[in-house]
């Protein structure tokens, strides 16, 4: 069996879980509809004017936001494997050593594509439509993965130094809170008061935003896609050596 | 290289632990090896060291005639480790977790699914087969993972500490498992807390404690340089104890040690316990406890050491079932 395919056999492995931990499949499916809804119906008026206009704006939103929060599930997940012995079992069989962790980023990704296409469509079901050509859908889900493949290199390193799953979803969490809501996804950037609009501004997750609604509804593309994959690119450049460094320290000690 | 594992000054330092500090060992093709010592000897260490997840300091160990650094994917073709822990995903059925392995390791779906079927049947698990292993017990759970070990059908097998925290019954089914494997050839490392064990599986037994052998031999010679057996007695009254000490040194001919309200001392000879009843009835003294046990891995300790062991009693080990 190639590396690749023992790759694609881990990341089976990591998908079949769902199918019997429907918890985790709730998590990451009926939570970005809800809050997709809460938004929609409590803050729509308010801040267009009404849900419809809204819905434009919060739909990418929403798709970014959850994004970035599935990435926890690589950290959550390589720190079970970790922790319950299951990655040494890995390591001790006659297979590549980066496939268990190349594995579970790739079946990350497929969580990802799952997520945003089901937003796409219950986002259709409320009256969403495209107004850009449809060939925007497909450049928005390789600019969302390939900065969902970046966020899961940070992920790994906290699934590395946390003491368990558990800290690994709370470090997560709180980590990402901060980074989601300072940023364009729920309120246009010229409503928010000066001093923090040049932090939201060069937020990656505004500029994945941004990105992303002109991708779908028309508007400036380029430059927030552009340094969006600057972004990608830097967490990557900085964060896959360390959480491998990290990672390798981890097994050479225990 | 003749023989199936082999280790030469192995050296671990964890931080400020020294886990090994100097270890030989060599397990002759188609035996059972036993590496015997108290929580913390080094045993999972050692293990780890020679199914390649852990480097060494120091020193070498070569696993069917490969070097578990240099040629460490050689041998972790060549191996089966069940770890300390069971190490299966609890999300999967044991049947997905058979069929991972057996897939990773470049069996066809079909093969895959045969191979899993045939393990679950030996192991005794068809029952369970198709629930997720978080709800099995620990014994199915050791037993789920002790296949998992055997998919590739390894001709050298690590066992660390097997049947830690098992109830006897599933550690006597876990024994019969393993000396069927042994049967069909398979080279047996196992680690154990309990002379019991070693002394019903394994052909040769080495005993660490702190990360060194302090003895080795088989089953036999090492109970013969303890004395086989102990002589337990609490008096039902403490002060008693006196009275109840200089009747058992005196018939069994060496004083014994006291522990707590407790006497205990080597006893080969089974007539000594009617002797000891007699002369304590004589002076009214009632026994709380009496008791001939075999000797323990704690007697191994005293006699070698000069110091007790701390073994972990079987309640206290985190791998019990849910
Ligand atoms: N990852 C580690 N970090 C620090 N100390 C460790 C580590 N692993 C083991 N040790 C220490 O090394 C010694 C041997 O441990 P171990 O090999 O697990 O013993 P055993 O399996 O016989 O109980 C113990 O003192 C233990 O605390
Ligand atoms: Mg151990």
């Amino acid at each position: 069996m190639s590396s690749l395919q023992q790759t694609l056999t881990l990341a089976w492995r990591s998908l079949l879980q769902l199918r019997r931990n429907p918890w985790e499949l709730m998590d990451f499916s009926i939570q970005p509809i809800l809050f997709l809804l809460l938004f929609l119906y409590v803050f729509g008026g308010a801040v267009a004017g009404s849900t419809a206009a809204y819905l434009d704006f919060i739909l990418p939103g929403v798709i970014v936001m959850n994004l970035v929060f599935v990435t926890v599930y690589v950290g959550h997940g390589l720190n079970t494997d970790l922790t319950r012995g299951v990655f040494d079992r890995f390591r001790a069989l006659p297979i590549a050593r980066w496939s268990p962790l190349a594995g579970r980023i790739l079946a990350d990704m497929v969580k990802q594509a799952w997520c945003v296409l089901l937003l796409l469509v219950v986002g259709f079901l409320l009256g969403f439509r495209l107004g850009a050509p449809v060939s925007g859908v497909l450049v928005m889900l390789a600019l969302l993965l390939v900065f969902a493949f970046a966020m899961s290199w940070i992920m790994v390193l906290v699934g590395v130094v946390a003491r368990d799953p558990e800290h690994v979803q709370l470090f997560g969490f709180t980590a990402l809170f901060p980074v989601t809501f300072l940023s364009n996804v729920f309120v246009p950037l010229d409503t928010l008061p000066p001093f923090i609009r040049a932090v939201v501004a060069a937020n990656p997750v505004s500029l994945l935003a941004e990105a992303s609604r002109g991708l779908l509804s028309g508007g400036p593309v380029l430059e927030p896609a552009l340094w969006s994959l600057v972004w990608a690119g830097t967490i990557t450049v900085v964060f896959a050596p360390l959480s491998l460094w990290a990672l390798n320290r981890r097994l050479a000690r225990s | 290289m003749d023989d199936a594992i082999r280790a030469e000054g192995l050296v671990k330092q964890f931080g400020a632990t020294r886990a090994l500090d100097g270890i030989d060992l060599s397990v002759p093709r188609g035996t059972v090896f036993g590496l015997l010592g108290p929580n913390g000897a080094g045993k999972t260490t050692a293990v780890r060291i020679l199914a390649t997840l852990l480097a060494p300091d120091a020193g070498q160990a070569w696993v069917d005639g490969f070097d578990v650094v240099t040629e460490a994917a050689t041998v972790r073709s060549r191996i089966g480790l069940t770890g300390q822990y069971a190490s299966v995903d609890e999300k999967l059925t044991g049947r997905e977790n058979l069929i991972l392995i057996a897939r990773l390791l470049g069996f066809s779906r079909r093969d895959a699914r045969a191979r899993a079927g045939e393990l679950l049947a030996e192991f005794g698990l068809e029952d369970a087969a198709h629930r997720p292993v978080q709800t099995y017990s620990g014994g199915m759970r050791r037993r789920l993972d002790l296949a998992a070990s055997l998919v590739g059908q390894p001709r050298i097998l690590f066992l660390d500490e097997p049947t830690t925290g098992l109830d006897p019954r599933a550690r006597l089914d876990l024994w019969n498992l393993i000396r069927q494997l042994v049967a069909q050839g398979t080279t047996v490392l196992l680690t154990t807390q309990y002379l019991e064990e070693a002394d019903s599986l394994a052909d040769e037994i080495v005993v660490i404690d702190q990360g060194r052998v302090i003895a080795s031999g088989t089953s036999d010679q090492l109970k013969a340089r303890i004395g086989g057996q102990t002589l337990v007695l609490a008096p039902e009254q403490e002060s008693d104890l006196a009275t109840a000490l200089s009747i058992v040194t005196e018939i069994v001919g060496r004083e014994p040690e006291v522990d707590g309200a407790r006497l205990q001392v080597p006893a080969s000879d089974p007539a000594l316990v009617p002797a000891v009843v007699r002369r304590l009835d004589e002076s009214g003294i009632v026994a709380r406890e009496l008791t001939l046990r075999g000797a323990s891995l704690d007697d191994v300790f005293l006699t070698l050491t000069g110091r007790h062991a701390s073994v972990e009693t079987p309640a206290d080990d985190a791998e019990v079932a849910p």
